[in-house]
């Protein structure tokens, strides 16, 4: 049963993978990598890690890959010619993975590592459990975790200074027509983005003096954020 | 299952992983295989603690999948950046610095 059971989930994984590679549109690229992860979680309960395949179905499957259709979205999944002038690489880049694949299972399978052609220690109850993950977590791995969590909070500040829209991006992003000439000084804002206000070249004129004589503490009272733009 | 079963699908998904990166020119899908090889990654790691018996090994998985998401929160952030500055979603086009 348990072979079985692995033979589909492998077989889910490995298509899920080459589907990711070959498919032309993104979107269906990320459809194929959400196959791809609950697949690999099928085979993550098969090895006892309840816990691990649990966050992948969530975390991985759930949230992240709702990031990547919605960047995919936003860009615009547009289908792309496989085989661009791209040079000898698109040639020598299958040859190097299957020269890689070839290598990596002749040393998995002609290893003399002992417990590799074993099914394992023995199963002893909880194992991988939630409560097994969270003291190994709070106890003997506490720096990674904390070191994880700050690593979060880089990378979503990073994101967000990233993907905010600035102001004076060049002559490039001016001459779009969605964009107005025009420009009053505290437009780019993400206020603007979550449309609390409206953009730039649709504020009346008559609002412009009046911002700009504003006192700064009836900005914050008002959370309208700085006339400088910015967050 | 062997132990050495699951680490041969790990193999093989990490270089169907290998190749998305080199092959295509979407940066979008190139951080999609770079998935497909943590994942991979991770596979290898939960094999090796189910056969230790430990659960040091299933940590390793989870600190990866948390530099996973932080790798591709940036990495979507940069693509939305660039498709902002209307250059070309293409690492054959996008390669110099010079902004």
């Amino acid at each position: 049963m348990s072979a079985v059971l692995f033979f589909i989930a492998a077989i889910g994984a490995i298509a899920g993978a080459f589907g990711v590679v070959m498919l032309r549109n993104p979107f269906y690229n990320v459809l194929a990598l959400v196959c791809h992860l609950i697949a690999l979680a099928a085979l993550f309960l098969l090895l006892r890690a309840e816990f691990v395949a649990a966050a992948q179905v969530i975390v991985y499957a759930g949230a992240v890959m709702v990031l990547y259709v919605f960047v995919v979205a936003y860009i615009g999944g547009s289908d792309e010619p496989l085989h661009s002038p791209g040079g000898a690489l698109k040639v020598l880049g299958p040859l190097f993975g299957l020269a890689l694949a070839i290598e990596l299972c002749i040393a998995c399978l002609g290893t003399a590592l002992a417990g590799i052609n074993t099914k394992g220690a023995g199963y002893v109850f909880g194992f991988g459990s939630p409560e097994h993950i969270g003291k190994l977590f709070l106890t003997t791995y506490l720096f990674p975790f904390e070191a994880a969590s700050l690593l979060l909070l880089v990378a979503a500040i990073g994101a967000v200074v990233l993907a905010r829209r600035r102001r004076g991006l060049g002559p490039d992003e001016e001459s779009d027509p969605r964009f107005h000439p025009p420009r009053p000084v505290w437009t780019g804002t993400m206020a603007e983005t979550a449309g609390l206000r409206h953009g730039g070249g649709t504020a009346g004129p008559d609002a412009v003096p009046e911002r700009q004589t504003e006192p700064i503490g009836a900005h914050a009272a008002g959370r309208e954020g700085g006339p400088e733009g910015g967050w | 299952m062997d132990i050495g079963w699951y680490l041969v699908v790990s193999a093989i998904i990490f270089c169907i992983g290998a190749v998305g990166v080199l092959v295509r020119p979407n940066p979008l899908v190139i951080l999609l295989c770079l998935e497909l090889m943590l994942n991979a990654a991770n596979l290898a790691l939960v094999a090796f603690s189910r056969m230790w018996g430990s659960e040091s090994g299933q940590i390793f998985a989870l600190i990866v999948m948390v530099v996973a998401a932080c790798e591709v929160t940036v990495g979507l952030g940069l693509i939305v950046a660039i498709y902002r500055r209307r250059m070309p979603i293409n690492v054959d086009d996008l390669n110099e610095l010079h902004g």
